[in-house]
């Protein structure tokens, strides 16, 4: 950014607003000092101050620039659409070619990865995230849109492919829900905060068995709640087209609701799973094997109904569950358990 | 020969992202080896000869090891281009958030761990601020939106560094790092005459003297005072 060092602070400020959290947080005081431009008031600290607190005013001059360039790229644009990912093929751990001519995956679709642990399915959703160019140990490349992808999905943190929810993720942060969900909304810089948030807690509500309010502590959220507003947050909030999920555990919260939900904001769902019943709610299944995508395989109408079968089991045993729980006895097996 | 400075607070990870990494690095054919540099105490030597990495372990003592840092790794670095490494990485512990060993001209990568709180972002000095790459670990433990929040923390606090996330424990991510770390048109052939990129915090008291009373009258040098109202 040329020219910004013999511009007053007050001016950079009212073109771009933004710079106030990079004054903020860089620890960098400008009360009092804004009608000062930026060499000025780089040149206002002794030589204590630029020690004590660790100050570079060259570097920090540089690093405003590129906060600035940044910034208006990210709030000029539109959000790219990624319609469509397509994975072309590469070669297993033993160098064998994979046996697909192409794998396109659509905006709205669920698709399975199913395997042993350590088949490589860590590896195939790394080759995504990274939009492998057949510069990974897999040689596959990765294609959004058709197109070979821009470079910006790999380097800039403000547009990632991949979304993460997994089975391991907690709330490490001590803040309420509603708190936590308007410090990812500002993070985001979205228009009307307030109607996105109370939706967001609404959404998740929605998908959790026991309710919660927006005063609650996140970290006394029960298992279902959680992930339930995880979901909700990462749907709605997270810019990334792609989330990646690795299982939801049957407890707590309504799964098939869940992925609807993901669907519903254009998601593009790549869910990890054992889960017989998770594995059959997919569109597709791609199968892993020694590093490779060995096969992919649609879900086939009688599987559906299969699953649906396997979802009464998962009821039953979930009864049962409960029963356990509640501190009941178990005598027999009872076909319809209320 | 590439040398690479990695640094980072206590327990974020760089020894777990160092080693997955260096797997990478070998598979393309490159010899590696590291340079520990630690305060007090470190068997993170032992996991690299385990690793079958060759490594050279520092330890400061009673120094700033910061400083103790740059002191050696001019020596360090003779000693990797005499064996023909084709990278050596250094690793070394940032403990009081203000430093950082960064060199002009040598590629830095800070690693920072998803787990220290938000806030830590604006906390760290140019350990993080002067980072070409910053390494974000623990990932997957953490929310989708905390992961968000605190990239974009990091973000503004070093806006041209290159952000990525690694886990440490399964090495997702350390291959994509592998391939940032080795260029072969930076090859040095010595660190004579090359500058800091910040300089290391100061400090001649008393007390880097082995002074151990308390009271303003045994105070010599460089002391500062807090500003103490009645």
């Amino acid at each position: 950014m040329k020219g910004i060092k013999s511009r007053k602070i007050s001016e950079l400020i009212s073109e771009f607003p933004f710079l106030t959290s990079f004054f903020n947080d860089s620890g960098l005081d400008i009360r009092d000092k804004e009608e000062l431009t930026l060499t000025e008031y780089f040149d206002g600290f002794d030589e204590d101050e630029i020690e004590n607190k660790a100050i570079n005013p060259e570097n920090l001059i540089f690093q405003i620039g590129e906060f600035i360039k940044q910034m208006i790229a990210f709030l000029g644009k539109e959000d790219d659409v990624v319609k469509t990912v397509t994975i072309l093929p590469g070669r297993d751990k033993s160098g064998v070619e994979e046996m697909f001519e192409e794998l396109v995956i659509r905006q709205g679709e669920i698709i399975c990865i199913v395997g042993p642990t350590g088949s490589g399915k860590s590896r195939l959703l790394g080759d995504i995230e990274w939009v492998a160019q057949g510069d990974t140990p897999t040689s596959r490349s990765i294609l959004i849109n058709d197109n070979i992808p821009d470079k910006k999905w790999r380097f800039s943190s403000a547009d990632k492919l991949v979304a993460q929810l997994s089975q391991n993720m907690n709330f490490v942060m001590d803040l309420s829900v509603y708190e936590f969900v308007e410090l990812h909304a500002e993070s985001r810089m979205v228009e009307n905060r307030k109607q996105i948030i109370e939706s967001i807690i609404d959404k998740a509500n929605s998908l959790a068995g026991e309710e919660f309010s927006p005063e609650t502590p996140i970290t006394s959220l029960s298992g279902g709640q959680s992930r339930a507003l995880m979901i909700a947050d990462t749907a709605i909030l997270s810019k990334s087209p792609i989330i990646l999920i690795d299982e939801i555990e049957n407890a707590g919260i309504d799964r098939k609701k869940a992925l609807g939900l993901l669907l519903a904001e254009d998601k593009i769902v790549l869910m990890a799973t054992h889960d017989p019943v998770l594995a059959l709610m997919g569109d597709r299944r791609i199968v892993i094997r020694n590093g490779g995508i060995y096969r992919v395989i649609k879900t086939t109408e009688e599987e559906r109904t299969i699953m649906s079968t396997l979802e009464e089991m998962d009821k039953t045993l979930l009864a049962y569950r409960t029963k356990l729980r509640q501190g009941e006895i178990i005598t027999r097996i009872e076909n319809n358990i209320p | 020969m590439n040398l690479v400075t990695i640094s980072g607070p206590p327990s974020s990870g760089k020894t777990s992202v160092i080693l997955k990494t260096i797997e990478s690095l070998k598979k393309q054919g490159l010899k590696v080896a590291v340079a520990k540099f630690d305060c007090l105490y470190t068997d993170d030597d032992v996991l690299y000869e385990k690793a079958g990495i060759p490594v050279k372990k520092g330890l400061s003592g009673a120094l700033c090891p910061d400083h103790y840092f740059v002191s050696n790794v001019e020596e360090i670095t003779n000693w990797a281009l005499k064996n023909e490494f084709d990278i050596l990485i250094s690793e070394s512990a940032g403990l009081c958030n203000r430093c950082s060993p960064y060199i002009k001209g040598i590629k830095a990568v800070c690693v920072i761990d998803n787990l220290s709180g938000i806030n830590t972002p604006r906390k760290i000095g140019p350990m993080l601020k002067t980072a070409d790459i910053v390494v974000i670990t623990k990932g997957d433990i953490v929310s989708q939106a905390e992961r968000e929040v605190f990239a974009s923390r990091v973000n503004t606090v070093n806006p041209s560094a290159i952000i990525m996330h690694i886990n440490g424990l399964t090495g997702q991510g350390s291959f994509e790092l592998s391939t940032l770390l080795y260029e072969e048109v930076l090859n040095i052939d010595s660190l004579k005459g090359m500058e800091l990129r910040f300089p290391m915090p100061a400090a001649l008291c008393s007390y880097c003297l082995g002074e151990t009373r308390i009271g303003e009258s045994y105070q010599m040098g460089n002391v500062r005072k807090m500003k103490v109202e009645e």
